[in-house]
Parts: structure tokens; C-alpha cells; sequence
């Protein structure tokens, strides 16, 4: 092929332009995001699509020209489900390969097992799961829902419509334990007797769910009107839902509500016979915006399945990535003391529409949904809050926290105290 | 094309109320039919529309509406929101359904077939919770006067979800028109259900006397419910807690019989686990730490066969799991040929370095197939004719899935239990284990023998994989949540005997159902091991002791 010297003068000449231009946008030393989320094992089946979220942030903020002008990458490790591999992994990450942020971890547990890791190293962790709260430590940004933000409101929403005993269900590790704790004191307080709750625990992993469920049944037929609150975790859901659907238990009578199932686990059962059950999250695939459905089509064309399922934890990675981004931006640095106090007050519109604000508390400002399962494993919303409800993560529920405050900024600076670590000392020049 | 009425929107809202008040007063004061008639069909075309496009509780109040009125359509119509049959037509306030059954899309207030439906771009209508619990009740109202007499059986189940006055009425003017016996039995037994909570002092009475003996938790819960209020007269409150009592005796016993087939149920999950290992551990006498990954392959190949025929013949896919069973046992056991021939025969004998190779096995098959097929689970889907559940008395439930698995475990133990006793190869594989040196004396290849047995074995692990796959995860980490309950069952029920791991599964199972409830899943476990252990130190040779020389081993 022959092309005049002067046009393949100009195109190569564009091309390293191009390519300079590329360069100069992005250049030094990467940004490294840690990315610890278990890719094997139980917690595999929820944890594996938030590796995908966090590597197509990375990806298009990388498109987009970097972060301060240098290039981005992900450091992926498997934590495999197992919660002091989770603990190593955050310390090789930290300190090995030396990263700036880390997204990761799904279960209570894990987080528990790599909290004092990022203390010691001072790291930075964005975790994207609703839970159980009482907690709020300061190297941790919890994207996900506290109690009030998800658990507490699911619960009025059955009392509200009239349902009188509740068997809470759970897999056997803290966040089921504390919530259930907190609801148990939360439906005391609203007049439902310990008699009408009835609290069991499973291990990780469970599938013989034939004889809980017929419990349940029979629970449920002692004259009151019957609810379950599901703190089920993991791959153990699977068998939990086709029990239920085989042994007939129809959402009318006893709808089951989650707190840990969402549009990802529900991929791959036959939904037909759920249709009706109930899971509480501040954001569902099914939300009616033009920057959902974005999104959603930018994931599948990222993973390259028109298949694939978007939930509430992807919208929590979305939401506390690009707040990252611009924490970064702020501050011009990726060090985490500035980057975190740059995070307090960064706004970003979240998939839903609503304005999601992160607090001093290290939690978001968030709104809260719930929805019935509906046909194709999609969920029909059928409330949510006209407002973002900031998070809090002590209960007012429970005797030893209700006084407790998490506030990372003067004159608190504490992840939970009764009083500021700083007391009024008075306004130079005043007092 | 049918051009039906169209209803006026907002706005228009002021004359519909007007027609809607003249209609029930030109119906109250006894007008001709034909003017009711017309105003009712008005009314009833207002309500289908708020149906379609009203909040919760607009729709709540179409329901009652639709009841009220008591058009021809209203069960077609109702029936169809509940089961998500009904939908809106875009750019239109038509509203369609898609008649029970399946067929061509009808118009809801006129029933005729709608026209070229492909065009029509239309959105099923969801209800939610609230208004499908409301619109189950007012199917039932609306269906017990159907012409056909199984809807109206149907309606006898749901109509006592909502005992009232107005319920035990309607109940009796059904009674009354009706002629077909059985039906007439269930709704003298739903209205005695609604009179425990509707009627006086004397009709309930008599109701709880004729519900005394029923073995319905239905029953018992309306008892409580009655028994929870504070207006009910002391005799009735005094019968009522007896029958309620007398219900919970049977209910318990019923109960107990259905933990007994839950129990056993688990029973035949964890024979079709351990019954492998019951061949290589227990006839053979290697510790075989990879046996739960045999189990995995055949799970993995339920899943591969499954794929394939979904991909060669669709229409074959529900009995994909029956043709999983033979390639199972295939894949399975040729595996545990590979396994015996490479690595386990070098080290007959020596029991801890077998316990280390094949751990070590175990850890390399796991990372393999995690390679292969990736870490997350595989979906392996169950058949129609393994969903669902046959529901006894007393609302105990049998699941069809646990009741094919029960059946298919005696199956594999039985034909294990022939080919052992029945079969030459069983008869050499007897000798070889109880005396190698004889056995090779009359010309028994020993070796072969050994590979045969291990591969039988590994291959009877990958059936039970097949029947795992229906009721659990499949993962690379499938075996190792049953490599300890096999080797409990195959120690509790003793080494070297089928009907030790017949025995021996099937009283860990039952233990463990009945200790669930008490003790929790977890602690249950827990409790179940503490007993084992304590029964191998008074029987060391579990349940089923082999006896004579071979026992002596």
C-alpha cells in the first residue's frame, strides 16, 4: 500500500501527538485501588460482581484521563471467604503493594478481621454492605446502610402493615447476631412480646432448610399474622428460597423479607414461586433514572453479559468511588489523612436520583427502599423514604449504645463516644 | 375493533361520581333493570381503570368497589391482576388481560378478543402484597358463586381468610344454591371456620364442636384468634381452648412424624455420601480424605451434562439429571481408577501417608475445578417433577425433591448391595480385601481387583453427587462439607458393612433433626459428634460390627 509521504507524515505525526497527549495526561507513578472482595467461596456468589464494579470505575476514570493527572490501577486479591485470609490480604495490599484506597469486604466478620489491620497501617477502606453498625472506626467509609437505614425501617414496614410475630432468621456471625439483637429490642418497644420472635441461626453454607421452614410454618400458624426477617447470608440463600418454594410458603401469608438478598442472588433461581417476598435496600435495579439505566448498560458492556444483574452494594462502590475521586481531587493527594478529611460533606447523585452525602460519622446520607420480588428476579419498589436518611450507626435501640456518637470532626473526633474528646475550652477573644 | 366505552379521566371525574350516585339510587329506589345495569357497567369500567393506574390504596378501594358491584367480568378481571395477567395499553386507557390459561389477549370489561394484540404495546400491571392479600379475598367472594364448581371449591380455602359477618352471609347463600356435594361439604366446613369469629355465642359453639377434631393448623389459629379476644363468652372461651388443645396433640404428633421423615430425609443424603466411602474406607481400608471431592465431579458433571443438553436438545432438558447418573459414575470412577493406580496403591499400609496424599488430591481436584469452571456456583436447575411438595395432614409437607433422593440412595445401596453379593467381581473383591495372599493363590488379580473397587466406590460418590446437585451449591467446596459427615456415618455405623451406613446414617440423621429444633443447627452438629464419640468408646466398632475372622482384621 502507498500513501503520500505527506499524508503518512501527518498521520504519524497525529498519532504520536496521540499518543503524547495520552501520555501527558497520564503519567508518573499509577494510583493503586485495592480491590478485596472474596472471588471463591461461599460469599463468592455476592462478592464477585463488586470486583467487576470497582475494576469498571478504574476503567472509566482512567478513560476519562486519570486522577491527578496520573493513570489508575487495581491491585485484585481473593480473600476466598476466609476471614483471616481477609486480614492477611489487607496487609499485603497495604503494605506490599502499597496501595492508595482499598475497596473490599462484604461480611461483618471480614470487615471485623481487617478493621485493626487499617488502623495499624492507616489505610483507607470503602465498604459497600449494609450493616449492623455499632461501629465507626476512622479509617473505614461505610457506603452501605446502618440499621436505620435499612433493618429499622423494613421492620415498621411490617408492623405497620399489621404483622405481629416475626421469626428472624440468620446465618450464625455478628451482623445477624447485632441486628437481630437491635430488632429484638426494637420490637419489644413496640409491643411485640419475646413469645412472638423467634430467633435461629445457621451455619455459613447451610442447605438442609426443611426442617426450619416447617418450624416456621408452624410458627407462623398460631394465630397471629407472621413475617420472617432474613439475615441469611451468602450461597446458603439458594437452598433457603427453593425450600420455601417447595414447601409452598406463599409471600401473602408469610412474606420473608432480606436484608442480604438482592438482585444478584436472586440470578439463577426460578423467581415465579418467591414473587411477593420482600428485601430492604437504599437502591434497586428497577429505579426509573436515565443515569441507571447508563449505568447498567455501561456494566454489561464492561463485563460483556447482557445478562448480568446491577445491586444495591454496586451502587454503594459507584457512589463511594467517585467520591473518592473527588476527596482526591480536593485535597491533590491520595494521602489518606487528607483524602479523608476532604471526604466529609462530597455530594454525589446517586443511580436512584437522590442526593447521597457522606457525614462526619464515616456514613452516608442515603434513601431507603423496599421492594417485592416480582417476575425475572426484578423488584417492584413499593416504598421509599422522600429523603436521604443520614446513617447512624450506634442503635438508639440498645441501652449500651443509644448514647454513643461517632463523629470524626472537632470537637468530637471519636468513632463512638458519650462526650467530645475536646470539651468547650470557650472562643478565644470572646470568652 | 372493539371500541369499548372509554371512561373519563380526572377532570371528568365530577360527572362519573354524579352517575355513579344516580346509578345507585335509581338502583335503590328500584328502577328498571336495564338503567342499574347500564350505571353498574359505568361504574364497574371506573374501578378496572383505578385498578390499573391508582396507588395502593385507590386500588384497595377498586377491589371493594368491584365486589360490590358484582359484574359479570369482575373474577376475569381480579383474577387476573392477582396472577399478573392484567395490563395497560400504552397511549391508551384500555385495559387488556390474558385470559386464564394462556390465549389471545381480551378486553377487560367486555371479554372480546382485542384485535392485531401484537401491536398494542402493553405493561403488565403489578400488584403489590397488600392489594393481591385483598384481591385473594375478593376472588373468593366473587368465585364462590362460579358456574364452575372447582373454582368454587377453590374459593372455600381462601374465603376464611377474612372471617366477618358479611363472610358467614355469603357463605350461606352459596350453601343454599348449592347441589354438588363435595362441594357443599367444604363450604360447610369454611363457614364453620368464619362462624368461630362471626356468630354469636350459639353458632359458635356449635362451629368449634364440629372443628373439634380436625387436625388443621388453619383451625387451631382461628381458635387462638378467637381466644385472643376480650368479648367472647366464658363457655365459648372454655370450648374453644379445649379443641384448641385437642388440634395441638394431633398437630404434635404430626409434627413428630414429620421431623421422623425430615430425619430420614437427611439420612439418605448423607448414605448417598458416605456409601463410597463405605467401599474404599470400609472394604478397602484407605483413608480416602479426596472422597467428598468425588462427590464435587459428579455434581460438576450433573451441571456439564445439563449444559450440553441444553445446548444439543432443549426439549430433553428436564431429564438432563437422569442422564447426569450414568456419565457421573463414569467420570467419577474413572478418577478413582487414576487415583488408585497412580498414587494409593503405592501406600497400602501405610494409612498416614494415604490420609496425607489424599488430602493433598482433594486440595488439587478443588483448584482444578475452580480453574476449569471458576470459583462462583454453578446452577444446576431442578426438574419440574423434582419442585414442588405433596402436602399430608396437619399441613406437614413432603418435598418432592427429598422424596426422589430417598427412594434413589435405597436404590444405589441396594444395587451396591447385589453387585457385592451377586456379581464374580464382588465375590473377588471380598476375597482380595479379607485375604490377599489366598485370594492371589487362586488366581485373583489382586491389583486389578484393588483398582476396580476403588474406581466402584469413587464411582458410586459421583452418583450421590448427582443427587446433591439438586438440593445444595454446587461448588468446588461441595466435598469438603461432607467428607466428615461420610466418614462419621461409615465409623458410627461400622467399617466394612452396608447396613451400617444404612443404619448409621439413618439414626444421624434423625438425631440430628430432632436436636435442630432445640439445639440449633450449629450446636446440633455439635451435640451429634460428642454422641458419636462417646458411643465408639463403648462399641469401638460402631453399630453394625462385622463378625467372625473378618471383623478380626
Amino acid at each position: 500500500m502507498r500513501l503520500p509521504k505527506c499524508l503518512l507524515g501527518l498521520t504519524a505525526g497525529a498519532a504520536f501527538a496521540l499518543a503524547g497527549g495520552q501520555a501527558a495526561a497520564q503519567s508518573g507513578e499509577p494510583i493503586k485501588v485495592g480491590v478485596l472482595h472474596s472471588l471463591s467461596g461461599t460469599m463468592a456468589i455476592s462478592e464477585t460482581t463488586l470486583k467487576d464494579t470497582v475494576e469498571m470505575m478504574v476503567s472509566g476514570l482512567n478513560d476519562s484521563g486519570g486522577l491527578l493527572g496520573r493513570p489508575v490501577e487495581t491491585v485484585v486479591v481473593d480473600p476466598a471467604s476466609d476471614w483471616d485470609l481477609f486480614a492477611e490480604k489487607a496487609r499485603q495490599l497495604i503494605e506490599v503493594e502499597d496501595v492508595n484506597v482499598v475497596f473490599g469486604c462484604w461480611t461483618s466478620a471480614s470487615r471485623k478481621a481487617v478493621l485493626p489491620v487499617f488502623e495499624e497501617l492507616n489505610g483507607l477502606l470503602f465498604y459497600p454492605v449494609q450493616y449492623e453498625g455499632q461501629e465507626a472506626s476512622k479509617n473505614i467509609f461505610y457506603t452501605g446502610a446502618a440499621p436505620n437505614q435499612q433493618s429499622i425501617p423494613a421492620t415498621k414496614y411490617l408492623l405497620d402493615q399489621g404483622f405481629e410475630r416475626f421469626a428472624l432468621l440468620g446465618t450464625d456471625y455478628v451482623f445477624p447476631r447485632t441486628t437481630n439483637k437491635i430488632l429484638d429490642a426494637y420490637l419489644n418497644q413496640n409491643g411485640i412480646p419475646d413469645a412472638d420472635i423467634m430467633v435461629n441461626y445457621t451455619p455459613f453454607g447451610h442447605s438442609d432448610w426443611q426442617s426450619i421452614i416447617s418450624r416456621v410454618k408452624s410458627f407462623a400458624n398460631q394465630g397471629k399474622r407472621t413475617a420472617v426477617i432474613s439475615t441469611i447470608n451468602g450461597d446458603a440463600n439458594v437452598p433457603f428460597y427453593k425450600e420455601l418454594a417447595n414447601q409452598g410458603v406463599d409471600a401473602l401469608d408469610i412474606p420473608v423479607v432480606a436484608f442480604s438478598v438482592g438482585e444478584q442472588e436472586l440470578s439463577g433461581i426460578d423467581t415465579d414461586p418467591l414473587i411477593g417476598h420482600l428485601a430492604a435496600w437504599n437502591y434497586f435495579m428497577s429505579v426509573e433514572t436515565p443515569q441507571n439505566d447508563q449505568f447498567i448498560e455501561n456494566f454489561r458492556e464492561f463485563t460483556g453479559d447482557q445478562d448480568r444483574v446491577v445491586n444495591d452494594p454496586m451502587e454503594a462502590h459507584y457512589i463511594g468511588f467517585n467520591m473518592w475521586v473527588q476527596a482526591v481531587r480536593q485535597a491533590q493527594t491520595t494521602d489518606v489523612e487528607a483524602v479523608r478529611n476532604a471526604m466529609y460533606g462530597q455530594t454525589v447523585q446517586s443511580l436512584s436520583g437522590y442526593e447521597v452525602e457522606m457525614n462526619e460519622n464515616h456514613h452516608l446520607s442515603k434513601p431507603v427502599m423496599i421492594g417485592e420480588i416480582g417476575p425475572g428476579g426484578q423488584f417492584n419498589i413499593v416504598q421509599k423514604t422522600d429523603e436521604a436518611i443520614p446513617g447512624d450507626p450506634w442503635s438508639d435501640y440498645l441501652a449500651e449504645s443509644e448514647n454513643l456518637t461517632a463523629d470524626w470532626t472537632y470537637p468530637w473526633v471519636c468513632g463512638g463516644c458519650e462526650e467530645p474528646t475536646f470539651a468547650d475550652a470557650g472562643l478565644i477573644g470572646v470568652d | 375493533m372493539t371500541r369499548l366505552h372509554r371512561w373519563p379521566r380526572p377532570g371528568r371525574a365530577a360527572r362519573a361520581a354524579l352517575l355513579l350516585a344516580l346509578g345507585l339510587l335509581v338502583s335503590a329506589l328500584q328502577a328498571p333493570p336495564a338503567a342499574a345495569q347500564q350505571a353498574d357497567a359505568a361504574a364497574f369500567a371506573e374501578a378496572v381503570q383505578t385498578l390499573a393506574t391508582g396507588d395502593r390504596e385507590a386500588r384497595e378501594r377498586a377491589v371493594d368497589r368491584i365486589v360490590e358491584i358484582g359484574h359479570p367480568r369482575a373474577a376475569a378481571v381480579l383474577s387476573a391482576l392477582m396472577y399478573r395477567r392484567l395490563a395497560t395499553v400504552a397511549g391508551s386507557d384500555r385495559v387488556v388481560l390474558e385470559p386464564e390459561g394462556g390465549g389471545p389477549l381480551e378486553d377487560a370489561l367486555t371479554g372480546e378478543p382485542v384485535e392485531n394484540p401484537e401491536a398494542l404495546e402493553t405493561e403488565t400491571i403489578y400488584a403489590s402484597n397488600q392489594v393481591r392479600r385483598k384481591l385473594r379475598t375478593a376472588v373468593s367472594q366473587v368465585q364462590i358463586f362460579a358456574e364452575d364448581p372447582q373454582a368454587r371449591l377453590a374459593s372455600t380455602r381462601n374465603i376464611v381468610r377474612a372471617p366477618s359477618d358479611a363472610t358467614a352471609d355469603l357463605l350461606r347463600r352459596a350453601l343454599d344454591r348449592e347441589e354438588v356435594p363435595r362441594v357443599e361439604q367444604a363450604i360447610r366446613l369454611a363457614l364453620a371456620k368464619v362462624e368461630l369469629l362471626a356468630g354469636d355465642a350459639q353458632t359458635k359453639l356449635a362451629a368449634i364442636e364440629r372443628l373439634s377434631g380436625s387436625t388443621s393448623p388453619e383451625v387451631r389459629s382461628l381458635l387462638l384468634r378467637l381466644l385472643d379476644r376480650d368479648d367472647v363468652p366464658a363457655e365459648v372461651r372454655t370450648a374453644a381452648r379445649e379443641a384448641a388443645a385437642s388440634i395441638e396433640t394431633r398437630l404434635t404428633l404430626i409434627d413428630w412424624g414429620q421431623r421422623v421423615f425430615q430425619g430420614i430425609s437427611l439420612g439418605s443424603v448423607l448414605l448417598l455420601a458416605a456409601v463410597g466411602l463405605a467401599i474404599t474406607f470400609g472394604v478397602m481400608g484407605v483413608i480416602n480424605l479426596a472422597h467428598g471431592e468425588m462427590l464435587m465431579l459428579g455434581a460438576y458433571t450433573t451441571f456439564v451434562v445439563q449444559q450440553v443438553v441444553l445446548a444439543v436438545a432443549p426439549g430433553l432438558s428436564e431429564l438432563s439429571v437422569l442422564f447426569a447418573l450414568p456419565a457421573a459414575f463414569l467420570v467419577a470412577g474413572a478418577m478413582g481408577v487414576l487415583l488408585e493406580q497412580t498414587v494409593v496403591r503405592h501406600l497400602y499400609g501405610r494409612p498416614l501417608e494415604t490420609l496425607l496424599a489424599t488430602f493433598g488430591i482433594s486440595l488439587l481436584l478443588q483448584q482444578g475445578v475452580r480453574t476449569i469452571f471458576g470459583a462462583p456456583n454453578k446452577e444446576v436447575s431442578n426438574p419440574f417433577w423434582m419442585s414442588g411438595s405433596i402436602e399430608l395432614i396437619g399441613g406437614a409437607v413432603l418435598t418432592y425433591n427429598r422424596l426422589f433422593i430417598l427412594v434413589f440412595a435405597l436404590a444405589v445401596l441396594a444395587v451396591l448391595a447385589l453387585v457385592i453379593k451377586r456379581t464374580t467381581f464382588g465375590l473377588q473383591m471380598r476375597a482380595v480385601t479379607q485375604n490377599r495372599g489366598m485370594a492371589r493363590a487362586m488366581g485373583i488379580p489382586s491389583g486389578r481387583i484393588d483398582a476396580l473397587t476403588f474406581g466402584l466406590g469413587s464411582g458410586i460418590a459421583g452418583v450421590g453427587g448427582v443427587a446433591l446437585s439438586q438440593i445444595t451449591n454446587v461448588s468446588p467446596n461441595l466435598g469438603q462439607s461432607f467428607i466428615v459427615d461420610s466418614f462419621m456415618v461409615v465409623v458410627f455405623g461400622g467399617v466394612g458393612s452396608l447396613w451400617g451406613v444404612l443404619g448409621g446414617s439413618m439414626v444421624l440423621g434423625i438425631l440430628n433433626k430432632f436436636l435442630e429444633p432445640y439445639a440449633g443447627a450449629m450446636l446440633g452438629k455439635v451435640i451429634v459428634l460428642v454422641l458419636i464419640i462417646l458411643f465408639i468408646q463403648w462399641r469401638p466398632r460402631g453399630l453394625f460390627a462385622l463378625k467372625g475372622r473378618a471383623g478380626e482384621q
